[in-house]
């Protein structure tokens, strides 16, 4: 067993733990934390993916590095992003939960 | 090579506890603490994985700016943390969860180990062309010469949720500034602090960008370290926020996209493609992006964090 | 033993440029309203919006002339190290159909959303014409881009776009609505990434055409394409992922409600059709096809039936959407089908594509007027729609007209798009999917004909209207509607615009 099979084994523990506490978790806030657990054990499988390419020099295949790069940011807009939603929905209505999901109050115009 | 895998080994296995820790734990404040350990452990791991500038970019982004926005959110969602608590999911949800996500981390497990080996790899032609464009590191190479468009594009993403969390204003607000007013201590720590870090912060920042181009580094990182350093100043009120009308930090906003924009369209004549490059003058011309790039990064990401307007544009 | 021959141009194709400009256009009109600031969002609009309608019919007749697809490398670099830009006849189709649904949400918007020179910049007519834009370049990337992991950038767009519409007049039901949906929108990004990452895995490229020639049913691969449909179908809003889908599409404003149910929704289901007729037709088997559909004709029983007990004619139009979606997955089966008897798969693709694209118009519509009925009455409680028709007739007409190409009456688009499903189900011995449109249509038209009978009584007196309605944003209701109500004459056109450009899928592998 290499190193890298234990950082895919990582990854692939991460995504399950993560996917755990989503679906667990009824808090909209420990849902986002879920998420980004999530997203950073996909990043760490497109950096195993990068290692298993080195080649020539390069300690790694650099697009999935790139991708990576990428794909943090994306992640962390959307975060800010629902958090700063999550954040509204308390200030207007004093709860941070989502409850049911039937057809929410009256329609908009 | 056995040293190195406990090394592996027992950073990773850290890792998962924090991160199992981090799920399991009741209080929310904990949860979001174990988070920044955890994506701090996580920047080690990239290390280990030789992948140095997601380790700058886990550390600065998904670690540290990620940390402070959920700190700030479970802050001021203290008050709904008893309700929160007393809404446990049963035991019988609890145990079909922890099945479900065992099985999909054992079949991701196994459909990873069995990736095919001799794995494919675009090092071979990134090696290739990398030359043409002037640059020393591999992955700048690629985010700004080889998939700029997915550079471009993710600019954008960052404008497009800095619109998204405006839209969140409530109207009375609207053109203010985000943020409460942070009181001023002068003689304070965080007073203190906002006036020793800044300045090194902004030094390291732009050396992080300009090394970039050869070394690990670039805009993201400068950008977030500078964004680091503005919101610093901000949360010890040395500085107020620029209220969101103000045409100036629009401007901010927009310039990296722009100039990526105006010098990709200037390939077209140039370099016979929109987003290529001119022979022999690719990397003063990502250099320029890169810097324009990175201080519409810093402005976006502060204010991502700041959030939508909170109060009247009254200084 | 499954091969999709692509025949994708491997360098850029003339008129290639165009795809960059259709790409870059609405991101410059997007940067420049937040920067000359809220009173000059709607004139960007208003500018952008037909500029782009005509770059969009320039790129239709350069797909026609040349008869393949558009091409445009970026930077030079070819693909797997780079990324390309493609345009077949669904992106074309696809890019014209966003362009006038979002050119008649602009001038209906106007009178809800109304911008004064010289006034203060406003909250939510400034973000009203900023994340129209905004949904328009999400998706012009999304119809364009060759390249999965651009496509992931563009479903982050799409989503940063389409969740503060929902919330958009800032209500607390909004709000916890828009979390739902950007929940179940992340939850749907981080799978489709976690499929991205098997095939780059696997394959060492994520560029659609390359992947194309190179994907084996290999287990990476069936676990990268099961991830990424899921993730798709979450936000697509298929049954069962379906339940952020009503409140977020009936709490939002008329105008935002037409954006999301007839588009925002539409660049996922495109990228299902990418996955699975282009990326990995001969990985797919029929068996998942047949899941597929089933859900889609669970989402087409569920939608219609809770359509039917609804109250209010917002959340009525937005059952019907999780119920008209249902309808868009019909074509998978049937497409493999019938290249399973080495046929042409013709009749299904043009069919899904076509269904897409009556369902928007008409879904645009119905939603613009039901805002239309609620300005007029002041409330939208379908048992008490008497005496709208004779207020707003044209809205009305232009009600039962969508409600004609749902239920899928000639000559509509969704007649001829169900016609074409049928022909092929037929074709295909998959009758049961027969009897599943039948169901849907006969469900369809009874709550369509409950909502144009109860308005069209008429009631004693003139009842004052809570707000005059301009005739023209009517008029455009309607206009859109008769669109929808007129696409099944597409039937007489000489080419098969839709297919230009399209891989022939010559065989499927059936493990």
């Amino acid at each position: 067993m290499n190193a890298l099979t234990l950082f895919g084994l990582c990854g692939s523990a991460l995504v399950g733990v993560g996917l755990y506490g989503l679906i667990v978790n009824p808090q909209p806030l420990r849902k986002i934390l879920a998420f980004n657990m999530i997203g950073s054990g996909v990043f760490l499988l497109f950096g195993v993916v990068a290692r298993r390419g080195a080649a020539l020099g390069m300690g790694g295949d650099p697009v999935p590095q790139a991708l990576v790069i990428t794909g943090i940011v994306v992640a962390f807009s959307a975060t800010a992003l629902a958090v700063a939603l999550l954040l509204r929905l308390h200030e207007a209505t004093g709860s941070a939960t989502l409850g049911a999901t039937d057809g929410d109050g009256a329609p908009g115009v | 090579m056995i040293g190195g895998i406990l090394v592996d080994g027992g950073l990773l296995a850290m890792v998962v506890v924090v991160a199992v820790w981090t799920i399991l734990v009741r209080d929310s404040f904990a949860a979001v603490i174990g988070y920044a350990c955890y994506g701090l452990l996580l920047a080690f791991a990239w290390v280990r994985l030789a992948a140095i500038d997601a380790a700058l970019t886990e550390a600065a982004i998904g670690g540290g700016l990620t940390s402070v926005l959920l700190i700030r959110a479970v802050v001021r969602l203290r008050v709904t943390e008893v309700s929160a608590q007393a809404e446990t999911p049963g035991r019988l949800q609890r145990i079909l969860a922890a099945v479900l996500s065992v099985a999909v981390a054992v079949a991701l497990g196994v459909v990873v180990l069995g990736l095919p080996e001799p794995a494919p790899s675009l090092a071979p032609r990134v090696a290739e062309h990398i030359a043409s464009t002037g640059l020393g590191n591999a992955v700048t190479a690629v985010l700004l010469a080889f998939r700029a468009i997915d550079t471009l594009l993710e600019a954008v993403v960052l404008v497009y949720a800095l619109i998204a969390v405006w839209a969140l204003t409530p109207d009375r607000f609207w053109g203010g500034r985000p943020g409460p007013k942070y009181a001023v201590d002068p003689n304070g720590m965080l007073a203190y602090l906002a006036r020793l870090l800044p300045p090194l912060g902004i030094v390291v920042g732009i050396y992080v960008f300009w090394v970039g181009a050869d070394l690990p580094g670039g805009k993201f990182q400068a950008g977030t370290l500078l964004a680091a350093m503005w919101l610093l100043t901000i949360m010890a009120g040395v500085t107020d926020v620029p209220p969101i009308s103000r045409r100036l930090l629009r401007g901010a906003l927009v310039a990296g996209t722009v100039v990526f924009l105006a010098i990709g369209f200037a390939g077209v004549p140039l370099a016979g493609a929109f987003l290529a490059y001119p022979e022999g003058f690719a990397k003063p011309l990502i250099l320029f992006i890169e810097a324009a790039s990175m201080v519409s990064i810093a402005v976006t990401l502060g204010l991502l964090v700041v959030g939508p307007p909170e109060r009247g544009d009254a200084p | 033993m499954s091969v999709a021959g692509a025949i994708f141009p491997a360098a850029t194709t003339a008129g290639g440029f165009l795809l960059v400009l259709m790409l870059v256009l609405p991101v410059l009109a997007v940067l420049a309203t937040l920067v000359l600031g809220g009173r000059h969002a709607r004139t960007v609009a208003m500018l952008a919006l037909p500029s782009g309608l005509v770059l969009a019919v320039m790129l239709g007749s350069e797909l026609v002339q040349s008869g393949q697809a558009l091409v445009y490398v970026l930077g030079g670099w070819a693909p797997p190290l780079g990324i390309a830009l493609r345009a077949d006849g669904l992106s074309a189709a696809m890019l014209v159909t966003t362009i006038v649904i979002l050119l008649a949400v602009a001038v209906y918007g106007d009178g809800d959303f109304p911008m004064s020179a010289g006034a203060r910049e406003t909250r939510a007519p400034f973000m009203f014409w900023t994340l129209l834009l905004a949904v328009w370049g999400a998706l012009n990337a999304v119809f364009l881009a060759g390249d999965l992991f651009t496509l992931y950038v563009a479903l982050e767009l799409l989503t940063f776009a389409g969740v503060p519409l929902v919330c958009l007049d800032g209500r607390p039901e909004t709000l916890r609505a828009a979390l739902r949906y950007l929940l179940f929108a992340l939850f749907g990004s981080v799978l489709y990434m976690l499929g991205a990452v098997l095939l780059y895995g696997t394959y060492g490229t994520l560029d659609i055409a390359l992947l194309a020639g190179l994907v084996r049913p290999v287990p990476a691969v069936v676990a990268a394409a099961a991830l990424m449909t899921v993730g798709l179908l979450a936000k697509t809003a298929l049954f069962p992922l379906h339940l952020w889908l009503p409140p977020a599409h009936a709490g939002a404003p008329a105008a935002a409600s037409a954006v999301l149910s007839a588009l925002v929704v539409k660049g996922s289901f495109f990228l299902v059709i990418r996955l699975w007729l282009d990326v990995m037709p001969g990985i797919i088997t029929p068996l998942a096809g047949q899941l597929l559909a089933g859900l889609g004709g669970a989402a087409i029983i569920v939608g219609n039936v809770v359509a039917l007990r609804q109250t209010r004619l917002k959340l009525l139009i937005a059952y019907s959407t999780v119920a008209q979606i249902g309808y868009l997955f019909l074509m998978f089966p049937l497409a493999a089908g019938l290249v399973a008897m080495n046929l042409p798969a013709d009749p299904a693709v043009t069919g899904g594509l076509l269904q897409a694209i009556s369902h928007a118009t008409a879904k645009a519509a119905m939603f613009m007027g039901a805002g239309l009925i609620y300005a007029t009455l002041g409330h939208d409680r379908i048992a008490d729609l008497q005496g709208v028709g004779r207020q707003l007739p044209m809205t009305l007409l232009a009600f039962a007209l969508g409600g004609i190409s749902l239920v899928g009456l000639p000559p509509s688009g969704g007649f001829f798009a169900k016609w074409l499903l049928l022909t092929a189900a037929l074709l295909t011995g998959q009758w049961w999917w027969v009897a599943m449109m039948v169901v849907g249509g006969l469900l369809t038209s009874c709550y369509v004909f409950v909502v144009v009978m109860r308005a069209l009584v008429a009631v004693d007196g003139e009842k004052r209207p809570k707000m005059e309605i301009p005739r023209y944003r009517e008029a455009v209701v309607l206009g859109l509607a008769s669109v929808s109500f007129l696409l099944g004459l597409a039937a007489l056109l000489p080419t098969d615009v839709v297919l230009i450009g399209r891989p022939v899928i010559s065989a499927v592998g059936l493990p």
